[in-house]
């Protein structure tokens, strides 16, 4: 404080005066008001949300489908896909380089080219895709080997009870419970709305588990290594559910995918 | 942007600056003092929010925009960054608030006279004429701004809180938080790029911001009703008529 401090309170002192002399210290506190304002909008909208995204995702979708500039999927639940990846750069694999290696509690550890992968007897599902972050993408065909095929050529082991998996991005691992992995709508995907898997969807080669979330849908496939337990993958060491089912896990509820 | 002498006396003659804002220092017409607009404590809360604004803005834009996420990756990094300079993006402005000059400044925006209505129905009609834009220390679009902002980042600040702690809350509130964060983020984006569009619009406002004075002749142009409190600059102290400094700190 200056020489003023002498002042009860400089501001009550000067609050008259100031009124003929500066504009802004008078008037209706609408400033107030519209913050407040904002508040209630807010919570208004939490409250309303469920039906308006409901209304909103509908309507966008229809608009998506004639939309020419693909405007909308940037829009919030525009629809479609959202691409995440975990590490700065994902290297590009080919079917000149891209092995998918089977290990573990095995008798006979296995490496697949993709060629040998597509030689191999393909499953065909369309489900939903339900990320754990809310976007729902409808009956989305996937094609692949079934992982209950290569687990069976490899020939597990007794003492496996869970499946790791690794990809070749460096960073992401996912797990299943042996039992899961057995599962006829668990593949090993290599094509996807009835295209080969593109690199930015975890092409050539990506896990799909139809009945979790997709974060269980390990991108850019590697490895697939039978455990003798489950090892918690890489969003699971950051708090997601290890055992991911649609509408049963993570705290949500939404319609089951299988 | 300071005057040249010569071109001072003219526009004195000219314009007609608020009657104590009229310069009489020791060199007479020859200096004009730049007007103290912001101090020190104001412009660091608007620099560290504009940083913290800045960081979660663009790493809210490479969560979301799908080009981006696959160009930068790193998601654990980057919803890091995100989260914790949207949960501190408040905290400049709650330290400011042990400032006496910013605290007047937020009774200024709260504040709606009605010159403010005059300034909003000539900015809907675009009439860009001084004389029908009336303003304080700020004009009303400012307020409508400031409100607006505060009201977006307490809104953002907590969808966000109720998407980062899952279980604080049911379900449901989650979704629910989460579409309205995405879709305020959208509209909130917007403001803030027409922000920086004004900015970029006026470089003596941006000088103001930066150094914390501005050209009278601008204050006189722009916010004609704003009467500076304090000294506008040592020698300018003793011819200040009125109050005073009123708490403000000095620079």
């Amino acid at each position: 404080m200056d020489h003023h401090s002498g002042d009860a309170d400089p501001v009550e002192a000067d609050a008259d005066e100031d009124a003929v002399t500066d504009a802004d210290r008078t008037g209706a506190p609408v400033g107030r008001r519209l913050v407040l304002g904002m508040l209630g909008l807010g919570a208004g909208a939490m409250a309303a949300a469920p039906w308006l995204q409901a209304r909103l995702e509908s309507g966008l979708a229809a608009v998506a489908e004639k939309d020419p500039t693909g405007v909308t999927g940037y829009l919030p639940n525009g629809g479609g896909f959202r691409y995440y990846s975990v590490t700065s750069s994902v290297p590009h694999k080919d079917a000149g380089n891209y092995r998918l290696t089977v290990d573990g509690l095995v008798d006979r550890p296995t490496s697949y080219r993709l060629d040998e992968l597509r030689a191999l007897p393909q499953a065909r599902l369309v489900r939903d895709v339900q990320c754990v972050t809310g976007w729902r993408v409808r009956r989305t065909p996937f094609e692949g080997v079934r992982l209950a095929d290569l687990l069976e050529a490899a020939g597990v082991r007794g003492e496996a009870t869970a499946v790791r998996f690794t990809c070749f991005d460096g960073a992401y691992s996912e797990s299943l419970t042996l039992g899961q992995a057995r599962r006829a709508d668990v593949l090993v995907a290599l094509r996807m709305r009835d295209k080969p898997l593109a690199h930015a969807h975890g092409g050539p080669v990506r896990l799909y588990v139809a009945p979790m979330y997709f974060y269980k849908s390990a991108k850019w496939l590697s490895g697939i290594t039978l455990t003798d337990g489950v090892r918690p993958g890489y969003w699971e060491d950051r708090g997601y559910d290890v055992d991911a089912w649609v509408g049963r896990s993570n705290g949500r509820d939404d319609d089951p995918t299988a | 942007m300071t005057s040249t002498p010569g071109s001072a006396g003219r526009t004195d003659a000219t314009m007609t600056p608020p009657p104590d804002t009229a310069p009489r220092t020791a060199a007479g017409t020859a200096a004009r003092p730049r007007l103290l607009r912001f101090t020190p404590a104001e412009r660091w809360v608007h620099r560290v929010t504009a940083v913290l604004m800045g960081l979660c803005v663009v790493s809210a834009a490479c969560l979301y925009v799908p080009e981006l996420a696959e160009l930068v990756g790193r998601r654990a990094l980057v919803v890091t960054v995100h989260t914790w300079s949207g949960i501190l993006t408040p905290a400049p402005v709650l330290l400011g608030l042990a400032s006496r000059a910013f605290r007047a400044d937020l009774g200024r925006l709260n504040r709606f006279g009605p010159h403010d209505r005059r300034w909003l129905r000539a900015a809907l009609r675009r009439d860009h004429r001084p004389e029908s834009r009336p303003a304080g220390k700020f004009n009303a679009g400012q307020k409508l701004w400031a409100a607006y902002l505060a009201g977006a980042v307490l809104v953002m600040t907590g969808t966000g809180v109720l998407m980062w702690f899952t279980g604080l809350a049911p379900l449901v509130w989650r979704t629910s938080a989460t579409f309205v964060h995405d879709w305020l983020a959208l509209f909130l984006g917007l403001v803030l790029l027409g922000h920086i569009g004004k900015a970029l619009a006026d470089p003596e406002a941006r000088r103001g911001m930066r150094t914390g004075r501005v050209d009278p002749r601008w204050a006189a142009r722009e916010h004609p009703l704003w009467r500076p409190e304090g000294p506008r600059s040592p020698q300018g102290a003793e011819d200040t008529g009125h109050s005073g400094p009123a708490g403000e700190p000095r620079p």
